[in-house]
């Protein structure tokens, strides 16, 4: 039987090289650090939890009708008529918050360990482009189930394209396809989300793969661990990624489904934030909602659109802000001026500088979840003004000059000496 | 046994024992996603059992009804053509429904619970067609031994007035007759009998 | 380092606390907690035959199938002969007899369906909607409702609970104003206080139970796997070790 195995690969393997070639640079002869922790299994996950939004995906696509007057229906039909239908539902609402809590821990530990320094800049263009994808994609999806939320949300934020000069109203037209968002949007952000996108980011996720393996894994540490080889010229630090990381990687995997299982199948709605009340609710465009907010992944950049005042009768500066503090992420490769890469080697001005930049994105996430006037106002003596609005305005200047002032900080800190081989914590 | 073979087994027994608890997972995961390609509840109930009221069929006469989308004969067979169907048992391939195309009781020369009410699924085994009724008198167009059935214009299949098919036809088989029961006199439910739903 | 992860994991509810307790802006009537018990099929049967009998003239369920009431225990027979009113067959779905369009002329708004309506707006809301309507002459079907002002439907539980009229005064107390509600029995219904009470407290259990049958199924199934992947943890992380023992 092994014989028997052994000739089959190697009937295999004569005839296409590269499978047996690509394994070995990309697994078992990929040399990574061997001291990844904790913030190092988030890459991995967010590779499976792309495979999990795809079969489920798939299968959802087998019931579901994209038209206007029956795709409400048809996603109760899913929940109630076809077998195990409301498990392949729940994993896939599950799955749209579990992906960006993944990929927003695994762009955290970028920010912790630098691994969007040099020679890793490309790596980190291509995670923004995916993240950028990402973005796209469950806005296109959260559509689909054509509830109030979702017709309400799609038609706010294609309004926000009106904002553009001069040819503002046109995008918004072109893009919804139909005066207010209706059924031709629907259709479209149907193929959008099922084959346009899809498509992008598993192309996006192989280059950003590639790139990567190119020029090898960062680690806690931030040193390269290239440059130092044994004689056979292994990384002295290195170890093979299959089988010691393959192994690692699936007790990660375990935990993650565990997490995950809890939720889809003790706490689907996720406290109302992962499938929103308002949207068991028929999309009705007679009615809009009282309020109306984004899937909480959206909630920090869309404070932000809010905190911006009108400028010159136009909202164009608050999409300008909204969207330049997604866009900001790019230039992080040429802000970050430390001669250091990891946070573990960086002087008090960056770790304050990054606790900062944290706090204020969880705050200005909260702060998009709630209406504008859910604080009250202050006195007077600030104009009345409501006290979100004020918040959400301070902490938006705080999340700007984390990348504004970063050039300065990072290049005045003091740095502690980074050692010559990696340790292990 | 030395340290490496201790540690190598030690591998291997927990490598598989992962695999396989691993791979029977996997197959849990995939049920509900295999699960959801059977029938779904809505077409269960379209295809739910169907009562027809034969108080109005007259002798001779046979009705098309609708049933999982599939054309059902209900017939009211005369005494002529129940002894037409005896004179077929030569000309058809299966005379004593040795293929199992119908339910227990319908395993009969009429193919059915009672002589005289005839329901059969009007759906030619050959690929699919709905053949036409010919009477016995058609002779013009079915030949002077025809006795009167049912013929397939698609590629010519012939069946009895029992469903049975002819020898020499491209059909292979008798016609499917379905699960079905009396619940009076003047009604009877098809895709139903005393064993449950089809 | 490790203080820094301590103090990233708080900075979070530090950025909660330093940005001030948020005043739940709770605007109208109080809601009451419902005391439903999804696992009290009584209760659930009881609440079907409710719905069937009062809501089903005006607002359908369209998404839920009279066979699935299996579910509650109910025969196929005893579903058919309490619970279906028209000759539908048990796999239909509860439609309702009148047409939006004439919902919409008779009630200024099509009634809404019900399927799904306990996950729209919670139990609680629901509760309390249905034991808060009053009695004022000024609206169009003679009824109001605290929790939800100037809806378009009746009392249609009128004859059980009886009519009640509503006062509303606001209070100045402590410098903040507060609403206090003056509930008055008019005229007596077929049953009392706690009795209509529960009647509520049936149908939405079973409201809650039409809006998400699975649930009923959900948690036992999420046991099993969790009880799997906990297996499979400490296989997977004894296989870990014994690979990483190599790695110094």
């Amino acid at each position: 039987m092994a014989s028997r195995m052994t000739a089959l690969w190697d009937w295999i393997d004569s005839r296409m090289p590269t499978l047996g070639e690509e394994y070995r640079k990309h697994l078992s002869e990929y040399y990574a650090p061997k001291n990844f922790n904790f913030w190092y299994y988030f890459g991995s996950l967010a590779l499976l939890v792309l495979v999990i939004q795809i079969v489920s995906g798939i299968f959802l696509t087998m019931n579901y009708k994209p038209d206007a007057a029956l795709a409400f229906g048809s996603v109760e039909y899913i929940m109630r008529d076809v077998s195990g239908g409301w498990i392949i539902r729940y994993i896939h609402s599950t799955g749209a918050s579990a992906f960006f809590i993944v990929v927003y821990l695994h762009m955290f530990r970028g920010l912790l360990y630098g691994s969007h320094r040099q020679p890793r800049e490309l790596v980190w263009i291509f995670g923004m482009l995916i993240y950028l994808s990402l973005m796209a994609e469950a806005f296109f999806g959260y559509l689909l189930p054509w509830g109030q939320m979702s017709y309400w949300g799609a038609q706010v934020i294609v309004n926000l394209f009106n904002a553009i000069p001069f040819i503002g109203p046109d995008v918004s037209l072109w893009i919804r396809g139909d005066y207010v968002v209706s059924d031709a949007t629907l259709n479209r952000f149907f193929a959008f989300h099922v084959i346009a996108i899809p498509l992008v980011l598993l192309a996006l996720v192989v280059v950003h793969l590639l790139a990567l393996h190119d020029v090898g894994s960062n680690n806690p540490d931030g040193i390269e661990i290239k440059k130092k080889k044994d004689a056979n010229g292994r990384p002295l630090d290195g170890i093979p990624f299959h089988p010691y990381y393959t192994v690692k990687d699936i007790v990660g995997v375990v935990v993650f489904l565990a997490i995950f299982a809890f939720v889809v199948f003790f706490v689907p709605n996720g406290g109302g934030h992962f499938l929103e009340s308002n949207n068991f609710l028929p999309a009705n465009p007679l009615q809009t909602p009282p309020e109306i907010a984004p899937v909480w992944y959206f909630t920090p950049y869309y404070s932000i659109l809010r905190a911006v005042p009108p400028m010159f009768d136009s909202q164009f500066p608050g999409v300008l802000a909204m969207g330049g503090a997604v866009l900001i992420f790019f230039f992080l490769p040429w802000l970050d001026r430390s001669p250091v890469k990891s946070i573990r080697y960086r002087g008090p001005l960056f770790k304050i500088a990054l606790t900062v930049f944290v706090v204020s994105f969880f705050v200005l996430g909260y702060l998009g979840t709630v209406p504008t006037n859910a604080w009250g106002q202050f006195g007077p003596w600030l104009g009345n003004a409501q006290r979100c609005t004020v918040i959400a305005r301070i902490f938006g200047a705080l999340y700007f000059l984390f990348f504004f002032l970063m050039p300065w900080y990072t290049a005045r800190d003091k740095t502690k000496p980074v050692p010559e081989r990696v340790t292990m914590h | 046994m030395s340290d490496k073979e201790k540690i190598d087994k030690t591998r291997r027994n927990l490598l598989v024992a992962t695999s396989v608890a691993g791979g029977a997972a996997t197959v849990g995961a995939a049920v509900p996603f295999v699960a959801s390609m059977w029938p779904s509840e809505r077409a269960k109930a379209a295809g739910a059992p169907v009562d027809v009221d034969i108080s109005r069929l007259r002798p001779g006469e046979l009705r098309t009804y609708a049933w999982r989308r599939q054309p059902v004969w209900v017939f009211r067979r005369t005494p002529d053509m129940l002894q037409d169907i005896k004179k077929d048992d030569g000309v058809v391939s299966d005379p004593t429904s040795e293929v199992l195309h119908q339910p227990a009781y319908a395993k009969n020369e009429y193919r059915s619970r009672t002589p005289e009410l005839a329901v059969i699924i009007g759906v030619c085994t050959h690929l699919g067609c709905t053949p036409i009724e010919k009477p016995a008198s058609d002779k013009a167009d079915m030949g002077a031994a025809w006795n009167g059935g049912f013929y397939c214009p698609c590629h010519g299949s012939m069946y009895d007035f029992a469903g049975r098919v002819y020898k020499g036809v491209p059909a292979p088989t008798n016609l499917w007759i379905p699960r079905y029961m009396h619940l009076s006199d003047n009604k009877i439910v098809i895709g139903k009998d005393e064993q449950g739903e089809a | 380092m490790k203080k820094l992860l301590i103090a990233l994991l708080l900075a979070p509810i530090a950025g909660m606390l330093i940005a001030g307790p948020a005043f739940a802006a709770e605007e109208g009537y109080p809601l009451d907690h419902a005391p439903i018990d999804r696992s009290d099929l009584v209760s659930l049967q009881a609440g079907a035959r409710t719905f069937v009998n009062y809501c089903l003239s005006c607002h359908s369920a369209h998404f839920m199938r009279y066979n699935r009431l299996e579910e509650l225990r109910l025969t196929p027979q005893e579903i058919e002969d309490n619970l279906m009113l028209a000759s539908d067959k048990i796999g239909s779905t509860m439609k309702v007899a009148m047409s939006p369009k004439d919902g919409k002329k008779w009630f200024a708004v099509a009634p809404p369906d019900l399927s799904v309506i306990a996950r729209a707006r919670g139990a609680d809301w629901l509760y309390t909607y249905l034991r808060t309507f009053y009695r004022d002459p000024k609206s169009a079907t003679g009824w109001n409702n605290a929790v939800f002002p100037h809806v378009g439907m009746p009392h249609v539980l009128w004859t059980l609970q009886g009519e009640r009229a509503l006062e509303t005064k606001t209070v100045k107390q402590e410098g903040e104003s507060k609403v206090e509600y003056q509930w008055t029995q008019l005229t007596p219904g077929a049953l009392t206080e706690p009795q209509y009470d529960a009647t509520v407290r049936d149908l939405v259990n079973y409201l809650v139970y039409m809006s998400e049958p699975a649930e009923l199924v959900r948690r036992r199934i999420g046991v099993v796997v969790l009880f799997v992947l906990g297996i499979l943890f400490v296989l997977t992380y004894l296989l870990k070790r014994e690979y990483w023992k190599d790695v110094k």
